[in-house]
């Protein structure tokens, strides 16, 4: 047993969080904020020089080809310094969703490079995060397909040119089997995007897919098996999450106890009320935990021949750190009491992202569910 | 005991009920309770109190209805459940109760009536920066000057005060003596010459909160409510009838019928048992919560002082409306995310709920934050 980095893990782990302490923090998001779609092209381009955009990226392809653990520990510094710019979902999440499905490789070297911004499509309204549930269908024509139907809050599809879209080609809505993948241009005549900011910064975009006709080059791996690559790319994402969530609970579990130290009331500072140290303690403790689901979960999701372990590891990690960061992030809201629930200070924004994250790539209670459903090996 | 209503008061809430619902304003709906409409608030307030009910907790000397603590506790629970905003506790559940208790007539004759009209609303400078949750640490100092105190300062988390018509203010008059006994009340027209209002917006990204800049601003000697000196005494008092308020048991039935509404709709969550366990403890709780604060009001209509015990209510009111404004946005889910911008397909209740979720992270943090409430409840309990 071994849980150490190695040398070009550390050496990873040490540039991204120099890059966002020092290259990014919370004036760089606030002025995120105010770019397009929250994704500041700078930055991006920025993240793709590092390598970044490439890390789930195959060598082949143009890539580094790194280890969900990589990826791990560049997502925890980039939640640890609130970077806004979308990794998981418009790098993680597309790099391993091409790679896993097979072919493609001009898409997987665009994610790369940065050139152009992709987006998943598999999330639509009904489904409660389920990846099986997928209504939108593609009908096959002579010269390619039809894609008729509705995504619900597709992150990172406002600033997406190509958009991979997760649509039925046979079978029941919630069959596994029969579900197909697309690559469509977001500017494809049919298909309409309905942008908006989600809470905690970065967009997403509902999507309407009036009879959008593609080519059969479209289409992403072999026809009707796209739900294995999916769900297996989207254990990869959530694992990223999970790191990201981790990054912004070490960052409040720092930033709070630094102010219990400075922050006086009734002459004292308030860090000396030991039900405050209590407290406290509860989140280091929390964050300890959460990192352990954090390094498990990075190290089975691609180190296992067997869907079940990844999927048992996913879960646990998310239905875990859903809960624990949730706790964290009450918890540094309240210890800094009216100042925490400001727009002024950077902890009500950690907290927003805490909150959003609870409800991304499956809730709590989906991945308790999936968890109890899925045997050990 | 008995805890059934009588046939009068069942009529009561027959004529209350009906009223309400052919008055309830249009806007009325699931993000109800965050005050961010002024018009609509302001209109409601005033439709209230051409009716005599805007100031329901009064008795009928100072403009109220007389009502009984059951009357008003039935008041309570149609005008919530009809999805109406609550009325501004500042001038009616905080100031009034002060007035009556502590004002001079003339004070009294001058300030009450509009309130109980609708038509003066008031903000409340209690906390400074330094001092919040230790509100006799406060150092806005108000300087004797003739017929004048001057007053400078700076005031934070001042609910609504770019609405307020006037501020009730604690003020130090005295730093020679312990920090307790050198506080006074003072009542401010917020057009007073020098004062300054910054927005600051809050965690739900909307503007409710000010900071209050006082800068030799005068104050007529005569706006002092008791005596110079008087003011911790008159602020513990007014702080009792805050946290009663605060329990809002009728909002959260509301809250939580709205989201048993919002499962009924999407099968995913009607059909799941893990979401009606959630939502029968979130009621088991509740329940709880409104038997303890039928106590109070009791003791309160028998003529005793809310007591230390309104600090548990302030407790758990608070932690339940954060559970079943939790609960509203993780049932939501992806439905929950826009950001004050609602989204097409989602239930109102969802759409909503992100919004009430981080508004309420505030409520176990104003008031007094609920460790002090046990820090308070601690004392009493241990006599230390």
């Amino acid at each position: 047993m071994d849980f150490s980095y190695s040398q070009e893990q550390e050496m990873l782990r040490d540039s991204a969080a120099k890059f966002a302490l020092k290259g990014y923090g919370f004036e760089r998001y606030q002025s995120t904020l105010d770019q397009p779609g929250h994704c500041d092209p700078a930055v991006w381009s920025q993240m793709a020089e590092f390598g970044w955009l490439g890390l789930a990226v195959p060598e082949d392809a143009g890539g580094l080809g790194g280890s969900a653990l990589d990826v791990a520990l560049v997502c925890e510094a980039l939640g640890s310094g609130m970077v806004l710019e979308p990794f998981v979902a418009g790098a993680v999440l597309p790099a391993r969703l091409l790679s896993l499905a097979g072919g493609q490789p001009a898409l997987l070297e665009a994610v790369a490079s940065g050139t152009t911004q992709f987006a998943v499509a598999w999330t639509e309204s009904g489904t409660r995060h389920d990846p099986a549930f997928c209504t939108t269908r593609a009908k096959a024509q002579s010269d390619g397909y039809m894609l008729t139907g509705r995504k619900q809050c597709v992150l990172n599809a406002s600033n997406a040119q190509t958009l991979i879209v997760a649509a039925r080609t046979s079978g029941e809505d919630g069959d596994e089997n029969g579900i197909s993948l697309f690559a469509v241009e977001a500017s494809a005549p049919g298909v309409e995007l309905k942008p908006y900011p989600i809470m905690g910064g970065g967009y997403a975009a509902d999507l309407q897919f009036d009879a959008v006709k593609v080519d059969g080059s479209a289409l992403v791996g072999s026809l009707d098996a796209g739900f294995e690559p999916l769900d297996a790319a989207l254990d990869h994402a959530t694992a990223a999450a999970c790191a990201q969530a981790l990054g912004a609970m070490s960052a409040l579990l720092e930033r709070t106890g630094n102010y219990l130290k400075v922050r006086k009331q009734f002459g004292t500072p308030i860090g000396s009320f030991q039900v405050l140290q209590h407290r406290l303690v509860d989140m280091f403790v929390e964050v300890e935990q959460s990192r352990s689901m954090v390094l498990m979960s990075s190290v089975r999701v691609d180190s296992s021949p067997e869907a079940s372990v990844r999927r048992r590891a996913v879960s646990a990690a998310k239905a875990y750190l859903a809960q624990s960061s949730k706790f964290v992030a009450q918890q540094a809201v309240q210890l800094h009491g009216g100042i925490g629930v400001t727009e002024e200070l950077d902890i009500g924004h950690y907290f927003r992202q805490l909150s959003a994250f609870g409800n991304l790539y499956g809730d709590r209670t989906w991945h308790l569910r999936r968890f109890a459903a899925t045997p050990a090996a | 005991m008995n805890l059934d209503f009588s046939p009068e008061d069942q009529a009561f809430r027959a004529e209350v009920r009906a009223w309400i619902r052919d008055n309830v304003p249009e806007q009325a709906g699931p993000a109800i309770g965050i005050p961010s409409h002024k018009e609509t608030q302001f209109a409601w307030e005033r439709k209230l109190g051409q009716k005599g009910w805007l100031a329901y907790t009064w008795p009928q000397e100072f403009g109220g209805p007389g009502w009984s603590a059951t009357q008003r506790y039935i008041f309570d629970t149609e005008r919530a459940l009809a999805g109406a905003p609550p009325s501004s506790p500042f001038g009616l559940a905080m100031l009034g109760p002060v007035l009556m208790k502590y004002g001079n007539d003339a004070q009294k004759q001058r300030y009450l009536p509009p309130i109980a009209r609708g038509e003066e609303f008031w903000c409340q400078g209690y906390s400074e920066p330094g001092a919040g949750s230790d509100l006799a640490g406060l150092k806005t100092q108000a300087k004797r000057e003739g017929e004048h105190y001057v007053v400078n300062g700076q005031k934070i988390w001042t609910t609504q005060a770019h609405w307020a018509n006037f501020m009730f203010c604690l003020v130090r008059t005295n730093t020679e003596v312990p920090k307790q006994q050198g506080i006074s009340f003072l009542l401010i027209d917020m057009r007073t010459p020098g004062i300054e209002i910054r927005p600051i917006t809050t965690i739900d990204g909307h503007h409710h909160l000010n900071e209050v800049f006082l800068t030799n601003v005068r104050v007529p000697a005569e706006n002092l409510v008791g005596d110079e000196g008087q003011g911790w005494t008159i602020a513990k008092y007014l702080l009792t009838h805050e946290r009663t308020s605060i329990a809002g048991v009728p909002d959260s039935y509301y809250q939580l019928g709205r989201l048993r509404e919002a499962v009924a709709t999407d099968a995913a969550l009607s059909e799941d048992p893990l979401v009606s366990h959630r939502l029968a403890a979130l009621e088991v709780d509740l329940l709880a919560l409104e038997y303890t604060n039928l106590r109070t009001l009791d003791r309160v209509a028998k003529g005793q002082p809310p007591g230390s015990e309104s600090s548990g209510l302030k407790i758990k009111g608070t932690e339940l409306q954060q559970a079943i404004s939790e609960a509203q946005m993780e049932l939501g889910g992806l439905g929950a995310l826009p950001w004050l911008s609602p989204a097409d397909d989602a239930h109102p209740v969802f759409a909503a709920a992100t919004q009430r979720y981080n508004f309420l992270r505030a409520s176990s943090i104003y008031g007094g934050t609920n460790e002090i409430q046990k820090n308070v409840l601690a004392k009493l309990l241990l006599q230390l």
